[in-house]
């Protein structure tokens, strides 16, 4: 098991162009703990929406890497996205879900994955091409070479200990986060 | 309505889809949107995106926004139900948002089970600070979707235009 910020700030490093999307509550403070970026699009709200921003984002810059880093509880609330992504195979896409067991926003009240399931076997079955479980150092070195080097859709659960490091907390106006991400890639 | 009628205002609809620079259409399928959807996956111009639920859908244009590209969506009114909370993503960053929304449940319905959520989609989707356009007559309806899609690109806002199942027509059984 893996210390979720190091294992995001493990991610992030030599990022390059990479844009990001952050599921709400801790998988959003990690993102921000671990450098802020007007490439970074946090969610504060919009509970299972992350991974169709990321896809939305995907299908718009192909050229661009776009990585969705989320929680258990937000990915279980939009599970049907997964099923969303495999149909339409955007070669650019990482999901990495940092899987607690819990639901760490309020409370760490257990979730499914807790309770036996195992979203990546979810996204194999939904037909995402490339799977992971990542549990130790090894596999996140290797996980952050794919997110940058994948040819298809990717998915990885990181399993991570179910603490609560203190939080970093970004901008929140959504707004500013928007034109400050459009801005970054030459949008007005 | 015919079929031929209903192909003809669906392609004038498309029209006004593809001028106002559409490049992603997400949907949930319809009858009333069957010949847009159609359109829409022969086109390869337009990404057409089926959805699992509706949500998915105000999500996916918010990303597609944030990479420079305009999305529409396709649902039935059944679907406005589905997008409530996902819609502060719009609210709250101001994502231009176009839907087009086939209505149920409200002229000639055989199915009791659609007239609640027919009946509550403008009222709901007003609460969420979507503008609301309805079409009744073919007619008006490439230039009500061109008015609600210049409102939602133009001014980042989020608008629903209604296509009552009036000019949807009765569903067959």
């Amino acid at each position: 098991m893996l210390d979720r910020r190091r294992a995001v700030k493990r991610l992030l490093a030599d990022r390059g162009a990479m844009l990001v999307v952050s599921g709400l509550g801790s998988a959003t403070y990690d993102v921000a703990a671990a450098g802020d970026d007007a490439r970074n699009f946090y969610l504060w709200g919009a509970m299972g929406g992350a991974v169709m921003i990321g896809l939305g984002l995907a299908l718009a810059q192909p050229q661009r890497r776009v990585l969705v880093i989320t929680g258990d509880g937000e990915m279980l609330m939009g599970m049907g996205s997964l099923a969303t992504v495999a149909t339409q195979r955007p070669r650019n896409l990482a999901i990495v879900v940092l899987d607690n067991g819990a639901f760490g926003e309020t409370g760490m009240q257990a979730s499914h994955t807790s309770g036996g399931v195992d979203l990546a076997a979810v996204a194999a079955g939904c037909g995402i091409p490339s799977t992971l479980e990542v549990t130790d150092e090894g596999g996140l070195d290797r996980l952050a070479r794919l997110i940058h080097d994948a040819d298809a859709p990717l998915f990885a659960r990181v399993r991570i200990t179910a603490d609560e490091p203190p939080r970093v907390l970004p901008l929140r106006d959504g707004v500013a986060l928007k034109l400050r991400f459009r801005a970054a890639l030459g949008l007005s | 309505m015919t079929t031929a009628d209903a192909t003809a205002w669906s392609d004038r609809v498309f029209a006004v889809l593809k001028r106002g620079e559409i490049g992603q259409i997400g949907y949930v399928p319809d009858a009333g949107h069957a010949r847009l959807i159609e359109l829409s996956r022969a086109d390869p111009g337009i990404r057409d995106v089926v959805l699992t639920t509706e949500e998915e859908g105000v999500a996916l244009a918010a990303g597609a926004w944030l990479g420079g590209v305009r999305a529409a969506l396709l649902m039935q009114s059944s679907g406005v139900g589905n997008c409530i909370n996902m819609l502060s993503l719009a609210r709250n960053c101001r994502f231009p948002l176009l839907m087009l929304v086939t209505m149920r449940g409200e002229w000639a319905e055989f199915n009791q089970w659609q007239v609640p959520m027919g009946q509550a989609t403008p009222g709901v989707l007003k609460l969420c600070d979507v503008l609301v356009y309805r079409v009744d007559r073919a007619e008006d309806a490439a230039e009500t979707v061109e008015a609600a899609l210049d409102i939602a690109f133009g001014g980042e806002l989020a608008a629903a235009v209604l296509l009552s199942q009036r000019l949807i027509g009765r569903k067959r059984w």
